[in-house]
């Protein structure tokens, strides 16, 4: 059942894909000031939003596991922070690119992608201290710890560079040039139909990485029997 | 007469795997109940759950109607686990009066010197644990384990290890807190010294609580017998 | 307050012992001074601008000599199972984590003092005429990372790989504490008024209470298995 949902998934994500990619490279005009650069702001900004929202549902699991003590919490919550920063990593070399063509830096500390980075930081430690753990519960339950602590630091890293930079402007990476009306309605609708996209691809990878980690705590606890 | 400890179709899980399944055990105030089993059966995870070192996922738990992690139930019970959990650069008494104060004790002079004299450290009672012999830790433990007069102890194969000073202390000890009405659950294989003392007995396998019931003297008689009857090795129950 | 006198108690313990025998303060204290010797020959030729560099020079060194301090923390408990036999006690987790951040606060602050007096000499930077709002900004900013060295110590105490693992997570989740701490540091140290930094004392007062709050929350979580 999983397997096919997996499937369907995947095959709707390469058609949107594929109707976005040729409306994104094709049929959109160039931007007025950035040229043909600016496209890759369908790819960035949906990662990021990709990347947040990810981090931010696997905390809610997260509390929902320390609660109710189920472990089904726990690996969906892995397996999203999983895809969730490569997502991320994907927004910041993205980002990164884009800054390079447009301002002629790598980075800056602009609060978004500052925290941005903290997370991937952060999270990447998450990963790390999986790999660490064999026991699933012990796992589980300082994961957990870990990720609560980690999206408050994110709150906080945010709403303090914010302030930061509203007092102290930088180099802002904004994609509204001039900041004026926002974007235009056909650049608006490609982010978001991108959004989706991606959105469908992290569902995707998110189900496949969740199975894998049933069938590895199945493993474990086959053989936690067997040394009885 | 009163139930001290009581636990109720506990189940303890480490990921998928049950560790212990489905345990219901009552011990009464003032009895002494010996955890018996092979290593890896569970006797030492079921006695961490009493203690509040290990948590459970489903099924009930209280000492003296409280949860095991619950402040008051820790106060009113005593833990000796395979280590001896003294700090090796503090002295005896610094040990000892730590271990004191954090189990709510007050008059900790007074209380601490009593104990050093009953277990025979006084005169060394300044000098760093680090350069004590075996059984001195040993004694020491024990003096640090029933300081506050625990009314529930929780021993994890106490005899193992123990030198012959350290095992009379550690019957003298079990006796006198016998006397003032505290229960005791110790795990142990070794059967002849726990069933001496034992008023009853539970045989834990594969994590299942096989039997419990009144220790006999027929087990004294022959220790070997509930293993005979009730485990895998035997007739089927 | 229970909790606090739990939380004293273990920190007087921790300290009584580190007294005695130094190992984290030998280690955390020759660490800071080895490398505050060595920015001193490698940026001997910026020395006029020390002042807008030392916060975060002195910052970088306080955060790795804490880990050495922090990873001593909860690991010295674990000789003779003497962390399961707190765990039994009626000492609560949060106590137990509280107190070790305690610890952990005493011995950071120990090693600041000594890198301070090390920084003056070979960058010739004057903090004394700024030292109370040097020591307000370090005492805020030392509780922060201290209760993030307790509370990560604990977690990682029994994990294989823990020397390098609580680096590696600590260090991000520091993040927030730092950059106030290391503005505000030179924004003192360069005698510029703190009315202006106000916010970055915020942020660290927020970032204290929530990773305390967090800590006393989780720290039976963390401990018991």
């Amino acid at each position: 059942m999983r397997e096919k949902l997996v499937v369907a998934l995947a095959l709707a994500a390469a058609v949107l894909l594929a109707f976005n990619l040729y409306n994104i490279f094709v049929m959109l005009p160039d931007e007025a000031s950035q040229g043909y650069i600016y496209r890759i702001i369908f790819f960035h900004v949906p990662a990021a939003w990709v990347g947040m929202l990810g981090f931010f549902v696997a905390m809610t699991l997260s509390v929902l596991y320390l609660a109710g003590g189920d472990l089904k919490y726990d690996s969906l919550a892995a397996s999203i922070v999983e895809v969730a920063v490569v997502f991320s990593t994907v927004n910041l070399v993205t980002g990164s690119i884009w800054a390079r063509v447009i301002w002629g830096i790598w980075w800056t500390w602009d609060y978004r992608l500052t925290s941005q980075l903290v997370c991937v930081l952060i999270f990447s430690g998450y990963l790390m201290l999986r790999r660490a753990i064999d026991e699933p519960t012990q796992r589980a339950r300082l994961s957990a710890a870990l990720t609560v602590f980690g999206c408050v630091n994110v709150v906080i890293v945010w709403k303090s560079i914010e302030w930061f930079r509203n007092n102290h402007p930088g180099p802002v990476l904004s994609f509204r040039t001039g900041g004026k009306s926002g974007m235009d309605p056909a650049m608006l609708h490609a982010l978001l139909w991108n959004f989706l996209a991606l959105m469908i691809v992290a569902a995707a990878l998110t189900l496949i990485r969740t199975r894998q980690e049933s069938t590895a705590r199945e493993i474990d606890s086959l053989r936690r029997a067997a040394h009885v | 007469m009163n139930r001290a400890i009581e636990l109720n179709q506990v189940w303890k899980f480490y990921g998928d795997y049950a560790a212990l399944r489905d345990c219901t055990l009552a011990v009464q105030q003032g009895s002494c109940c010996a955890l018996l089993g092979r290593n890896g059966a569970g006797k030492t995870t079921l006695l961490r759950i009493l203690a509040g070192l290990t948590t459970f996922q489903r099924g009930g738990v209280t000492l003296f109607g409280e949860k095991p992690r619950a402040e008051k139930a820790r106060r009113e019970s005593g833990f000796l686990g395979h280590g001896i959990g003294v700090y090796e650069d503090l002295s005896a008494r610094e040990n000892l009066h730590f271990f004191a104060s954090i189990t709510g004790n007050t008059n900790l002079r007074a209380l601490t010197d009593s104990w050093l004299e009953r277990v025979g450290l006084a005169r060394v009672a300044t000098m760093p644990v680090r350069q004590y012999s075996r059984g001195m830790r040993q004694r020491l433990a024990l003096a640090r384990t029933f300081i506050h007069s625990p009314k529930i102890l929780l021993l994890d194969e106490p005899f193992t290890s123990l030198d012959d000073r350290a095992i009379a202390m550690l019957s003298e000890l079990l006796t006198e807190a016998r006397q003032r009405g505290a229960t005791i659950v110790l795990s142990t294989h070794q059967l002849r010294e726990a069933l001496a003392i034992a008023s009853h007995v539970a045989l834990v396998e594969n994590g299942k609580l096989r039997y419990t019931g009144e220790r006999t003297q027929e087990m004294l008689d022959d220790p070997a017998l509930l293993y005979r009857l009730h485990t895998e090795l035997g007739t089927p129950q | 307050m229970n909790l606090l006198r739990q939380s004293v108690a273990v920190a007087r313990k921790d300290l009584a012992i580190e007294i005695r025998t130094k190992e984290s303060l030998n280690a955390a204290g020759s660490f800071a001074i080895v490398i505050l010797l060595i920015f001193s020959f490698a940026f001997e030729s910026f020395s006029d601008e020390m002042g807008e560099f030392g916060g975060g020079l002195l910052w970088l060194v306080f955060v790795f000599a804490g880990a050495l301090v922090f990873n001593r923390g909860f690991a010295r408990e674990l000789p003779n199972e003497c962390l399961d036999t707190l765990l039994a006690s009626p000492l609560s987790a949060a106590a137990l984590v509280i107190g070790k951040a305690f610890a952990n606060f005493a011995m950071l602050l120990a090693v600041e003092l000594v890198s301070l007096l090390v920084f003056g000499i070979f960058y010739g930077v004057d903090w004394l005429s700024v030292a109370g709002w040097l020591g307000l900004v370090f005492a805020l900013a030392t509780w922060g990372v201290s209760i993030l060295g307790a509370v990560f110590g604990a977690l990682t105490v029994n994990l294989r790989l823990r020397e390098l693992m609580l680096p590696v997570i600590i260090y991000p989740l520091m993040i927030p504490v730092l950059i106030a701490a290391i503005e505000l540091t030179n924004t003192v140290l360069n005698h510029r008024p703190v009315s202006g930094q106000m916010e970055w004392i915020r942020v660290l007062v927020v970032s204290d209470i929530v990773f305390t709050v967090l800590a006393w929350v989780l720290a039976d979580t963390i401990l018991v298995n």
